[in-house]
C-alpha cells in the first residue's frame, strides 16, 4: 500500500528527505535545536560609574596576598587621547592555571583570596588591576596557552565591549607555543604582550589607529 | 559541567562552546550616526578566538555583591524618590531557553526628571535626594528577577541637533561564562523618541524589539507600581555531543 501523497505538498514522495524549512513535508519534528534569539549588547554610556563601580572592584585577588602585582596600563582613541571614562574588566586563572570556577574541569582554583575577576575604571585613560600572575592553561587539545588574561573594554562610543588578551613579555618560550599568538603576526602579538614593571606589568590598549591592538571575536 | 572530561593537566578536554549570533542580528561596535563611536570602536576586523577554558568559564558573582534594599531604587537616603513607581521583572535565559540561576544583575539610570547622579552629567533637571539610579538584584532559582524603580525620564545629549535619549535602564550581566557578559539598555513600549535615537537604531532592525520592554498590566499593582516585563537571553552553550552509535531515535 502506497503512502498518502498530498497535493499540497511538493515532491511529496519518496525523495523527501522531510526536512522542515524546504517546501516539502516535515517530520514535525524540529531537526536543528531551537534558539532564543540573545538580547542586543548597548553602550555602557558615559554614567557607567553609578551602576558598575565595586569598592572592590580592582582586586582579582585579595590586597596583601604573597605574589600580588598590578595590571596597567592607558586605554587611548584613534587620536591618540586617553579614554577616562570607560572600564576595563579582565578575567583570568590564578598561577596554577586554574580558575575560580566551577567549570573549570580540573576542579576550581585553590588559591586563597583569589577572585580572578578584576573591574577597573580608565580615570586619567588608566586601568589597574591587582591580581596575580596566571600560569599556563591547558587549550583543551593536548597542549597548553601561555600565561594570559581575558580583558573586555566598555566605554562610551563602543556599542558592544570589545575583548582582547594580556601576555606577558618574560614568558617568551610560552607565548611562542601559545595557539592564539601563534596565528598572529608579530606585529599584532606585540599588541598584546605587557612589559614588566616595578610593581607587575603594562599594557596600553589602542582601540584605533597605527598600533591599534588586537581585538577578538569570542 | 556535563560532557566535561579531563585526561590529566594539559590534556584533551571537552568543551562546551557558545553560541554566537550573527553579525546582523547583533549591535554593532561602531555605528556612524552615535558619533563617539567614530574615535573609539576598533577598525579592523576582530580575530576569531576559540572558546578554550578561559572563555567558558567566568566570574561567579552573586549575593555578596548585593545589599539590602539594592532591589528597591525608591527608597533612599530615608525618603521615597519622585516620579512613577514601576515594577521591572522577567526572566534571564539562555538562547537554549535554560534559565540562568543565581545570576548578578546591575542596573543604573537617571531619575525621573532624565538627570544621572554624575558628576559630568549636569544639564538643568532637578536632582532627587532620594534617588541614586544603582540597582542590584540576583536571579531565583527560575533565572527570574525583579526590582522597583521609578521610569526614568529622557535627557538631551550632544550627538545631534535636539538629540535626546529614549527613557531606558542599564542592565549588566555575567552569565557563568566570559563568553555571555553582556551590557545593555532596557526601553520602554511606544517610545516617541526611538526614531532619532542612534543607541537604539544602531541594533538591527529584527532585534530592537528585543530591547524593549513590555508593558503588564497582571503584574501592575493596584494603588501601587506599573509592571514592566522584559526577558534577558544570554548566548548558550553548544555541548560538546558525545559520540553515540545510534541515530538519536528514542523509544
Amino acid at each position: 500500500m502506497s503512502e498518502h501523497v498530498s497535493p499540497l505538498v511538493r515532491d511529496a514522495d519518496g525523495t523527501n528527505d522531510r526536512r522542515p524549512g524546504t517546501p516539502r513535508r516535515g517530520s514535525g519534528f524540529l531537526d536543528g535545536p531551537h534558539r532564543l534569539p540573545t538580547t542586543p549588547s548597548a553602550t555602557v554610556g558615559p554614567y557607567l560609574a553609578i551602576g558598575l563601580t565595586w569598592p572592590d572592584g580592582a582586586d582579582a585577588v585579595a590586597p596583601g596576598t604573597t605574589g600580588e602585582i598590578w595590571l596597567r596600563g592607558t586605554v587611548r582613541d584613534g587620536n591618540g587621547d586617553v579614554v577616562p571614562d570607560g572600564m576595563v574588566e579582565s578575567w583570568q586563572a590564578d598561577p596554577a592555571g586554574r580558575f575560580a570556577h566551577p567549570d573549570d574541569p580540573r576542579g576550581s582554583s585553590s588559591t586563597a583570596g583569589f577572585r580572578g575577576f578584576g573591574r577597573s575604571a580608565t580615570p586619567g585613560g588608566e586601568y589597574a588591576i591587582r591580581t596575580l600572575k596566571p600560569g599556563a592553561v591547558p587549550d583543551g587539545e593536548g597542549g597548553w596557552q601561555a600565561p594570559h588574561v581575558d580583558l573586555s573594554v566598555f566605554a562610551r562610543g563602543l556599542l558592544d565591549r570589545v575583548v582582547t588578551r594580556v601576555y606577558f613579555a618574560d614568558e617568551a618560550e610560552a607565548n611562542a607555543a601559545d595557539p592564539v599568538l601563534s596565528g598572529l603576526t608579530e606585529q599584532q602579538r606585540a599588541t598584546l604582550v605587557a612589559r614588566p614593571t616595578d610593581d607587575g606589568y603594562r599594557l596600553d590598549i589602542h582601540l584605533q589607529g597605527a598600533d591599534e591592538t588586537v581585538f577578538f571575536a569570542v | 559541567m556535563t560532557g566535561t572530561t579531563s585526561s590529566g593537566d594539559g590534556g584533551r578536554l571537552a568543551l562546551p562552546r557558545y553560541v554566537r549570533e550573527d553579525a546582523g542580528a547583533r549591535t554593532p561596535v561602531a555605528f556612524p550616526d552615535y558619533r563617539s563611536t567614530g574615535l573609539r570602536a576598533p577598525l579592523r576586523t576582530p580575530v576569531d578566538l576559540p572558546h578554550r577554558l578561559t572563555e567558558i568559564t567566568g566570574p561567579v558573582l552573586g549575593e555578596d555583591r548585593v545589599a539590602p534594599g539594592d532591589a528597591d531604587l525608591t527608597l533612599r537616603a530615608g525618603g521615597e524618590a519622585q516620579g512613577q513607581r514601576i515594577n521591572v521583572f522577567g526572566r534571564v535565559l539562555d538562547s537554549d531557553g535554560r534559565p540562568v540561576p543565581g545570576a548578578l544583575v546591575e542596573v543604573w539610570q537617571a531619575n525621573a526628571a532624565g538627570r544621572y547622579r554624575h558628576v559630568v552629567d549636569n544639564w538643568p533637571a532637578p536632582l532627587d535626594p532620594h534617588f541614586d539610579g544603582l540597582g542590584r538584584v540576583v536571579t531565583d532559582e527560575l533565572g527570574r528577577y525583579e526590582f522597583t524603580t521609578i521610569k526614568p525620564g529622557a535627557y538631551p545629549w550632544g550627538n545631534h541637533h535636539n538629540a535626546w535619549r529614549p527613557a531606558h535602564i542599564h542592565f549588566s550581566l555575567f552569565g557563568r561564562a566570559f563568553t555571555q557578559r553582556v551590557v545593555t539598555q532596557m526601553y520602554f513600549p511606544d517610545d516617541p523618541l526611538f526614531g532619532q535615537d542612534p543607541i537604539f537604531n544602531a541594533i538591527p532592525p529584527a532585534a530592537r524589539h528585543r530591547a524593549v520592554a513590555t508593558f503588564d498590566l497582571d503584574r501592575t499593582q493596584p494603588d501601587w507600581a506599573l509592571g514592566f516585563r522584559w526577558d534577558i537571553v544570554l548566548r548558550g552553550a553548544d555541548q560538546t555531543p558525545f559520540e553515540t552509535d545510534d541515530d538519536g531515535d528514542v523509544a
